[in-house]
């Protein structure tokens, strides 16, 4: 009798043993802010203010976790985008952050813009253990595991998109003198600096001038100016939209041909290309990693067709030129692709783990060629380029796909 | 030598956009005796109500007159609206008044159009004037429309009934009440004629700066400035101002070595200030006495 | 106030406060004290730092009020001063690892005197011209911060980050909850100071300025002097909140401190009532929580919704929120009577 009550409970003991370890292969984890039903996703974006323009990826995100939700969300739960304005604004942006954290309670922080919110929410994310993901600035510094272990960028930096430029220089140009117009923020001097590390020894010798820009101005004609009295051959235009397009256009105005190269940002053709002039910017090189919606040779790509039909039902009457819109729907893809492969463990830490273990993930729109990898080292997905050349009306690629991975200091 | 007078051309193609705000804010000081914080976003819903009517197939010069006339009706209708109610309330707070309005004025232009910078037609084309490719037929004309302006806005203040009751009613309301002018009306009426020079502002700076609801942002600041150191009483003063301004500006930025660059707008103003001490009422403004 | 009407008389720009109504009555002020001091234990760190900003903000438009509605020197370019004080706290604590506390009375004393030099040269200016000035100094001081050569100490565009103190001698509070009430503390002994200065003779020197320049001067009120001191408190008391604003924040940067923030402490200037010093706070309260509220109700046209809230404030109160005070102090009491 007693042997037999002995026997019957290790039994029942084993029993619920196998069961529960198997089960907890299975189980569900959860941070605050992830449930059975429920992902909990924050965001700061500049709605209003001087940076209003980029406000638009926000609205794209958003649509696109609708999208998502509507076809059953991620594993059988709905994404709940939390977005807040910060108008570009740092003691805003950590306002925002915090009630995102300590109020609305999110299970991560994706895709926050501006270098300077950021560098205000950094400390305060790495410090309550918090996702700071796919980071919405070419800043080289977010590229940093080891300082900040929650904090992962996501485009390529403006200093490997830079010292593509330099290397590229190096190589056809080797005797160029070279102008750099750059804005006087972040983004421009990180562009001065990727430059002239890429120049390397040159740098000296072939920079002739740095001239830089206020944001406030409300026309840069009087730079131009100054630059072509300097007589370079390359001018590299380091600047938002509105003022690459002025740029373009004086130039012309000027009956001056320089080599010009202008940064990714402000590649758009409807945006920048077209008011510039499309006669005025041939030959102007530039480098992406995005596909551009308004470029006819995209009409029959799978991934662009997927975009353009999310546009129609999503967002009726998107500006299609607008490169933030395919900037946002290639980031909410990736972070969809992270929460998918956490699977039932929703917890911060895992969330950094999947995030930073994204071998060959190819969103719907980067280039062909250009794949999202991410290791414990490496918080850089994104850091392929490939060299375009604006011809007639659209950019023609050109060359290899080039890596221009540049780790933080 | 080629540089200076190079920057020197540039920088009175860009004053020429500063003195056609200045134009605009000029008016509305004459009218109210007060700096509208909104006349630079007034400017910018004319110039894209402008754009859209083009969109929708109407042709430049019909746009140009539409918008004006818009733009007359609009000014009047907003200080009718809005600002009426607030004539009796402290001037403190009818200028948080102004930076409601362009809270909203901005916000709405945003939301309707977008933040993407939109080409903006000009009817002077764009090639180099008399082959000089510093300043382009457009530039020429801006100037020149903006000289024209300053005649007329210097007849109307100086001949007309209308433009000496203005005056009247701005700076010796009671008395100009004695006399049987209108004062209020007249406000209504300096409001309409400001928006309007406005909006012709606004429609001969896109073709520059590109059209976009932050495009005045920056120009307004310029353009008080130019305004208060040509002289607030004075047009032609403020169109004078414009033109110093730009020029000087684009030298500060050349030749002082090291922080010209990144000072200008500073330096700009501070050399305003300066001339202000010297000269408080600006360099053809008239000096107001005040008496205890 | 106006005798002569044939040579331009003009009502004075900023209206005046009558001593009595400056502050609040002893009742209400010790009630309102109460509830500050009491609140953060009953709410989440979240809303505690809401507070802390609450008071550093009102503590700046306060500043403002006493310059503005204090001495009648209009100024659309506290964000300067602001900027000095929060960027001096952020180097002395972050280069040269001073005290927290210590930043204070040196950022203050650094603002007043910057304030007290720009008083200067805006001695010849008023209204409309002194707002430029001041327009001009708010403009150049995030380019200021970034310039190249003092980039070594500023961080230039990637400013500063600075660590937030914990709470000393290991009392059981968050770090969020110590910076409330060490804000607190430093509030109220400038709010006292403020009240005193504006009942004192000085006080009495700025509104003689303020009500009438020209009769001020010949009384025998040193003019020059009091303007240039009215700035220079002005600037010292705001740039105390500045450092507040750097260590609640933990973050420098010129793009903080931009035209957007001194046009925010004007508008809480006029919403609390120029002049009166209570309503500073519930000017900053407006600057803080309507554009969050506005967002909300529409995020496309959130600025679209703040400028219509903005205008139905001035509508209902142009005297901003001393007119609701008396109008609250009245029905009081008829209360009273009955």
């Amino acid at each position: 009798m007693f042997l037999e009550r002995i026997l019957r409970t290790t039994a029942l003991v084993t029993a619920v043993a196998t069961l529960t370890s198997g089960a907890a292969l299975a189980q569900k984890k959860y941070d605050t802010g992830a449930s059975d039903t429920e992902i909990k996703i924050g965001n700061i974006m500049p709605y209003s203010g001087p940076a209003s323009a980029y406000g638009v990826i926000g609205k794209t995100e958003e649509a696109y976790f609708k999208m998502i939700n509507d076809k059953g969300g991620i594993n059988g739960r709905k994404i709940s985008f939390v977005t807040y304005d910060d108008g570009y604004s740092p003691p805003k942006a950590v306002e925002q952050v915090r009630k995102l954290v300590e109020s609305d309670e999110v299970l991560a922080v994706f895709n926050p813009l501006g270098t300077p919110s950021n560098s205000a929410i950094q400390k305060y994310l790495n410090a309550k253990k918090i996702p700071q993901l796919f980071v919405a600035t070419g800043a080289t510094k977010w590229n940093d595991p080891k300082s900040f272990p929650w904090t992962i960028g996501w485009q390529p930096s403006y200093q490997s998109e830079a010292q593509i430029y330099a290397k590229w220089l190096l190589k056809e140009k080797p005797d160029a003198k070279i102008a750099i117009l750059y804005q006087n923020d972040d983004f421009g001097k990180d562009y001065l600096k990727g430059t002239k590390d890429g120049l390397g020894a040159k740098a000296a010798s072939t920079i002739i001038l740095e001239e830089s820009y206020e944001v406030s101005e409300p026309s840069i004609d009087g730079h131009i100016v100054k630059i072509k009295a300097a007589n370079p051959d390359v001018l590299l235009i380091y600047t938002t939209p509105k003022f690459g397009a002025q740029t373009i256009k004086k130039t012309a105005e000027l009956g001056w041909k320089p080599l010009q190269i202008i940064t990714n940002v402000s590649i758009s053709i409807g945006s920048v290309m077209r008011p510039a002039g499309l006669d005025n910017a041939q030959d102007v090189l530039s480098a992406a990693y995005a596909k551009d919606g308004t470029d006819p040779q995209w009409n029959n790509d799978p991934g662009m067709k997927k975009w353009s039909e999310f546009l129609d039902k999503y967002m009726p009457g998107a500006d299609k030129t607008d490169t933030s819109v395919v900037y946002g729907y290639g980031a909410a893809q990736t972070l969809a692709k992270v929460l998918e492969m956490c699977g039932d463990d929703l917890t911060r830490a895992n969330i950094m783990k999947q995030a930073s273990s994204l071998k060959d993930f190819a969103p719907d729109t980067l280039l062909p060629g250009v794949k999202i990898n991410t290791s414990a080292t490496d918080f850089a997905p994104i850091s392929q380029l490939q060299m375009q050349r604006f011809k007639g009306e659209k950019w023609e690629l050109f060359g290899e796909i080039i890596s221009g991975d540049v780790a933080s200091e | 030598m080629e540089l200076f007078t190079n920057q020197v051309l540039a920088g009175i193609a860009t004053g020429a956009i500063y003195a056609c705000m200045a134009l605009a804010v000029v008016m509305i000081y004459q009218a109210i005796d007060h700096l509208n914080f909104a006349q630079g976003e007034m400017a910018m819903f004319s110039t894209f109500i402008s754009w859209q009517l083009m969109q929708w197939g109407v042709p430049y010069w019909a746009a140009f007159v539409i918008t004006l006339a818009f733009s007359f009706v609009a000014g009047i209708a907003i200080e009718r609206i809005l600002f009426k109610p607030l004539v009796k309330a402290p001037v403190l707070t009818n200028v948080a008044g102004f930076i409601a309005l362009y809270a909203i004025i901005n916000s709405s232009a945003g939301l309707i159009w977008d933040f993407t910078i939109k080409q903006y037609p000009t009817p002077f084309g764009s090639s180099p004037f008399l082959g000089s490719q510093l300043i382009s037929t457009h530039q020429a004309g801006m100037i020149g429309v903006t000289v024209l302006l300053l005649l007329g806005l210097y007849f109307f203040f100086q001949y007309t009934r209308i433009g000496l009751a203005m005056r009247a009613a701005a700076s010796v309301p009671e008395s100009a009440r004695l006399v049987g002018i209108n004062t209020s009306w007249m406000i209504a009426l300096g409001w309409g004629m400001a928006t309007a020079i406005g909006a012709i502002a606004g429609m001969l700076i896109a073709p520059v700066v590109f059209l976009e609801p932050n495009m005045m942002g920056g120009v307004l600041i310029y353009g008080f400035a130019a305004a208060v150191l040509g002289g607030l009483t004075s047009p032609f003063g403020a169109v004078v101002g414009g033109f110093l301004v730009g020029v000087f500006e684009n030298l500060a930025g050349t030749y002082i070595p090291g922080v010209g660059n990144e000072l200008k707008l500073p330096i700009a103003l501070a050399l305003i200030i300066s001339v202000l001490v010297v000269k408080p009422a600006g360099l053809f403004g008239r000096q107001i006495v005040k008496r205890v | 106030m106006s005798a002569a009407e044939d040579v331009v008389t003009e009502a004075p720009a900023v209206e005046a406060v009558p001593k009595r109504a400056m502050t609040l009555g002893t009742g209400t002020s010790l009630v309102v004290l109460a509830a500050l001091i009491i609140m953060p234990v009953f709410v989440k760190n979240f809303i505690i730092f809401q507070m802390t900003m609450l008071l550093i903000y009102g503590l700046a438009v306060l500043a403002l009020n006493i310059l503005t509605g204090g001495s009648g020197q209009f100024s659309l370019g506290q964000s300067a001063f602001y900027a000095v004080g929060a960027y001096t706290t952020a180097v002395l604590m972050e280069h040269f690892n001073v005290n927290y506390a210590l930043t204070l009375p040196i950022a203050g004393v650094v603002c007043f005197g910057f304030g007290f030099l720009f008083g200067q040269p805006a001695l010849r200016l008023s209204g409309v011209y002194l707002a430029l000035a001041t327009f001009a100094l708010a403009t150049a001081m995030p380019q200021l911060l970034k310039l190249n050569f003092l980039e070594h100490w500023t961080g230039g565009v990637q400013g500063l980050v600075v660590t937030k103190p914990d709470a000393p001698f290991g009392l059981p509070m968050s770090q969020d909850m110590w910076l409330y009430y060490f804000s607190l503390a430093v509030v109220l002994a400038i709010y006292i100071f403020s009240v005193n200065l504006l009942r004192s003779r000085s006080g009495r020197a700025f509104m003689a300025i303020r009500d009438n320049e020209i009769a001020a001067s010949a009384m025998g009120v040193d003019v020059a002097l009091y303007k240039t001191l009215a700035f220079g408190v002005s600037a010292a008391i705001t740039g105390i909140a500045g450092s507040l604003g750097a260590i609640a924040v933990q973050f420098v940067a010129p793009d903080s401190y931009t035209i957007t923030l001194a046009i925010s402490l004007f508008l809480g200037m006029v919403v609390g009532g120029v002049g009166w010093l209570p309503g500073s706070i519930v000017g900053a309260a407006f600057i803080i929580f309507v554009p969050n509220i506005a967002e909300s109700i529409s995020k496309g046209l959130s600025g679209a919704v703040f400028g219509v809230l903005l205008f139905l404030v001035i509508y209902l109160v142009p005297h901003g929120a001393r007119q609701v005070a008396i109008l609250g102090q009245q029905l009081a009491g008829k209360l009273r009577k009955n």
